[in-house]
C-alpha cells in the first residue's frame, strides 16, 4: 500500500500543475478583458475573435 | 465555431476520465513493479506530447527566421523537401539499416523523418507571419507545461521501483531535464527582453536548442555505458494490452494538449491586438478611433 | 576573406589593447578566479580518496563560473560610447566583430585559466595518471565551446533587463554536453581509467555546430534593436 501512495501522488501532482498553468491562463484573460473594456470606453472597435476560442 | 470549443472540452475531459479508467482498472498488473507502474500512464505520454510540441517549435522557429528574407525562404524549403527525400530514402538503404536499433522498422522511421516537411508545409500553410511566431511562443510554454509533469512524475515513480530519485546517468530523465532548461530560458528570454527583435532573437535561441539535443543525448549517452545506472521507467518490449492504454492515454492527453494550445494562441492574439491598440493610441492621440480597427500584423523592419 | 581576418585582427588588437590600458577589469577577474578555487579548496576535501574523481568537475566549474564574469564584460565597453551603432554602419563584415570578440574572449578566458591550473594542481595534489597531453585538446575545445555561445548569448542579453544573469540563464542550458564532455574527458585522463577520445570527438562536434550557427545568426543579432 506504500507504493500506491507514490501513483496517487504522481496523478496529482499532474493535475495540480495543469491546474495552475489553466489558472494563470484564465486570470490572464480576465486582465486583458478589463483592458479591452478600458479601450471600448475610448472607441476602440475589435476585430479579431476572442478568449476563449469560440467567443 | 462557437460552440466548438465547450464541445470539444467535453469531449476531452470524458476521454481523459475514460484513459484514467483503464489506466487504473483495465491495464494489467505489472510482474515486477505492481501497481505503481501505473504511473507510466501520465509519465510517458506527457513526454510525448512535450517532445511533440517542442519539435512545433522548432519548426515554427526555422521558419520564422527563414521567412525574413526571400532568399532563405526558398532555400529553407528545398532543404527540408530534400531532408523529407534523403531522409526516406536511406531508411531503405542497406548501410543505415545496420545502424537502426534492433527491432525498429525501416518504414518506422521513413515516416517519422516524413514528419519534418509535413509540419513545415502544414505549418507554414496554416500560421503565416506572426501567427508563426506565435506558435512557437505557444507550443514552447504548454511543452514547458508538460514536460515539468514529465521531471515531477519521474523521480516519484523512481523513488518506490529504485529507492533512488534521480539517478544522472538516466538518459532519458536527464535529456528532459535539459530540454526543460532550454526551454525555461527561451520563455525566459521572450519575457526579458525589450528589443524589436526579441521574436527573432528567441526563434535564434530555440534553433541553438534543437541543436543542442542530440548532442546532449550522445554525451549522457556515452557518459552512462562508462558508469551504468538504473533506467527509470525501464526498456525492452512492453505488453500489449499495456501498450494499448498508454496510447489511448496519449490520445487524450493530445486532445488536452491541443485545447490548451488553443486557448493560449487565442490569448496570445488578444494580447497582441490589445498592444497595438495601446500604441495606436499614443500615436494618435486620447479619445479617437483608429479609422482601421484592425491594424496589420507585420513584423517590424530591421 | 582577406578583409574579415583584418577587420578581425585590427578589432583583436584594439580590444586586447584597451583591456590592457585600463587593466581594473583584468585584475579583479584574476582575483575573483583565485577566490572560486579557495572556497572550492575548503568545500570540497582536498584529501579525499576521491578527490581525483571530481577535481576535473572542480576545475571546469571554476573555470565556468569565472568566464560568465569574463563574458558579461565583453559587450559592456562597446555599447558606451555608441561603438556599437557605428560597428553597425561599417561596411566591416558582421562576422569579424564576433571572431574578434570571440577570439579576445578566448585568449582572456584561457589567461584566467592558466592561472587558476596551478592553483588547483596545488591544492588538490593533482598527479595525471592518464595520457596528460589529452589535456591540451580538451583545454582549448572546452574554452572554445564556452567562449563561442558565451560571446553570442552576451551579444543577446544585451536587449534584456537583468543583462548580467540573462547571459548564465541562456549559456548553462545549452553548454551542458560541453560541460560533460570537458568534465568526463578531464576525469578520465586524470584518473586514467577510461579513454577521453570519445569526449574529444563530442567537443570537436560541438564546437564546428556552434561556430557555425553562431556566424549565421550573429548578423541578425547585431542589428537587433
Amino acid at each position: 500500500m506504500n507504493a500506491m501512495k507514490f501513483l496517487f501522488a504522481a496523478y496529482i501532482a499532474t493535475w495540480v500543475i495543469h491546474g495552475v498553468y489553466l489558472g494563470t491562463l484564465v486570470r490572464r484573460f480576465s486582465r486583458l478583458r478589463q483592458q479591452l473594456k478600458e479601450l471600448k470606453g475610448s472607441g476602440f472597435r475589435r476585430s479579431a475573435p476572442g478568449f476563449p476560442p469560440g467567443d | 465555431m462557437k460552440r466548438l470549443f465547450p464541445i470539444l472540452s467535453i469531449l476531452t475531459a470524458v476521454l481523459l476520465a475514460y484513459a484514467l479508467y483503464e489506466a487504473l482498472v483495465v491495464a494489467p498488473t505489472d510482474a515486477q513493479q505492481g501497481d505503481v507502474y501505473r504511473i507510466i500512464y501520465y509519465h510517458v505520454p506527457s513526454a510525448w506530447t512535450a517532445f511533440l510540441l517542442f519539435f512545433i517549435n522548432f519548426i515554427a522557429s526555422i521558419q520564422y527566421l527563414a521567412s525574413a528574407k526571400p532568399s532563405t525562404k526558398t532555400a529553407a524549403k528545398w532543404i527540408v523537401i530534400a531532408i523529407g527525400v534523403v531522409g526516406v530514402i536511406a531508411c531503405f538503404l542497406p548501410q543505415v539499416q545496420h545502424l537502426l536499433p534492433k527491432g525498429m522498422r525501416p518504414s518506422a522511421v521513413a515516416t517519422t523523418v516524413l514528419a519534418i516537411p509535413a509540419f513545415y508545409f502544414l505549418i507554414g500553410k496554416f500560421f503565416p507571419g506572426e501567427r508563426l511566431d506565435m506558435l512557437a511562443l505557444t507550443s514552447a510554454e504548454v511543452g514547458v507545461v508538460f514536460c515539468t509533469i514529465v521531471l515531477v512524475t519521474g523521480p516519484i515513480w523512481a523513488r518506490p521501483v529504485w529507492g533512488i530519485w534521480w539517478a544522472p546517468g538516466d538518459i532519458r530523465l536527464t535529456s528532459t531535464l535539459v530540454l526543460w532548461l532550454i526551454y525555461v530560458s527561451y520563455l525566459v528570454l521572450r519575457r526579458f527582453s525589450n528589443s524589436a527583435q526579441t521574436q527573432m532573437l528567441a526563434a535564434a535561441l530555440a534553433v541553438f536548442g534543437a541543436l543542442d539535443v542530440p548532442l546532449v543525448y550522445f554525451s549522457i549517452w556515452f557518459f552512462r555505458t562508462q558508469h551504468p545506472q538504473p533506467v527509470i521507467g525501464g526498456g525492452g518490449s512492453m505488453d500489449p494490452r499495456m501498450l494499448q492504454v498508454l496510447l489511448i492515454s496519449w490520445m487524450a492527453f493530445l486532445c488536452f494538449a491541443f485545447l490548451v494550445c488553443w486557448s493560449r494562441f487565442r490569448l496570445e492574439v488578444l494580447r497582441r491586438e490589445i498592444e497595438e491598440a495601446h500604441a495606436m493610441e499614443s500615436l494618435v492621440g486620447t479619445g479617437e478611433a483608429p479609422s482601421k480597427a484592425s491594424l496589420p500584423l507585420s513584423r517590424s523592419s530591421r | 576573406m582577406n578583409s574579415l581576418w583584418a577587420v578581425t585582427l585590427a578589432t583583436m588588437v584594439k580590444d586586447i589593447r584597451l583591456e590592457w590600458r585600463s587593466k581594473d577589469a583584468l585584475n579583479s577577474m584574476l582575483f575573483f578566479s583565485l577566490l572560486v578555487v579557495v572556497i572550492f579548496m575548503f568545500s570540497f576535501d582536498p584529501l579525499a580518496e576521491e578527490s581525483r574523481h571530481i577535481v576535473g568537475g572542480l576545475v571546469w566549474v571554476g573555470f565556468l563560473f569565472a568566464s560568465v564574469t569574463a563574458l558579461n564584460q565583453t559587450w559592456a565597453r562597446e555599447l558606451r560610447n555608441q561603438v556599437l551603432d557605428a560597428y553597425r554602419v561599417s561596411p566591416a563584415p558582421d562576422n569579424a566583430l564576433f571572431l574578434a570578440k570571440a577570439l579576445g574572449n578566448f585568449i582572456f578566458v584561457s589567461v584566467l585559466e592558466a592561472l587558476m591550473t596551478p592553483l588547483f594542481v596545488i591544492f588538490y595534489n593533482v598527479q595525471v595518471l592518464g595520457p596528460a597531453w589529452q589535456l591540451l585538446p580538451i583545454a582549448i575545445l572546452g574554452t572554445w565551446a564556452l567562449v563561442v555561445n558565451g560571446t553570442f548569448f552576451a551579444a543577446m542579453s544585451l536587449r534584456t533587463r537583468s543583462r548580467e544573469i540573462m547571459l548564465p540563464l541562456l549559456l548553462f542550458p545549452i553548454s551542458i554536453p560541453a560541460v560533460v564532455s570537458m568534465v568526463a574527458g578531464t576525469t578520465a585522463i586524470l584518473t586514467g581509467e577510461e579513454s577521453a577520445h570519445f569526449y574529444i570527438v563530442l567537443l570537436l562536434t560541438y564546437d564546428v555546430v556552434f561556430t557555425t550557427a553562431c556566424l549565421a545568426l550573429f548578423g541578425m543579432i547585431l542589428h537587433a534593436e
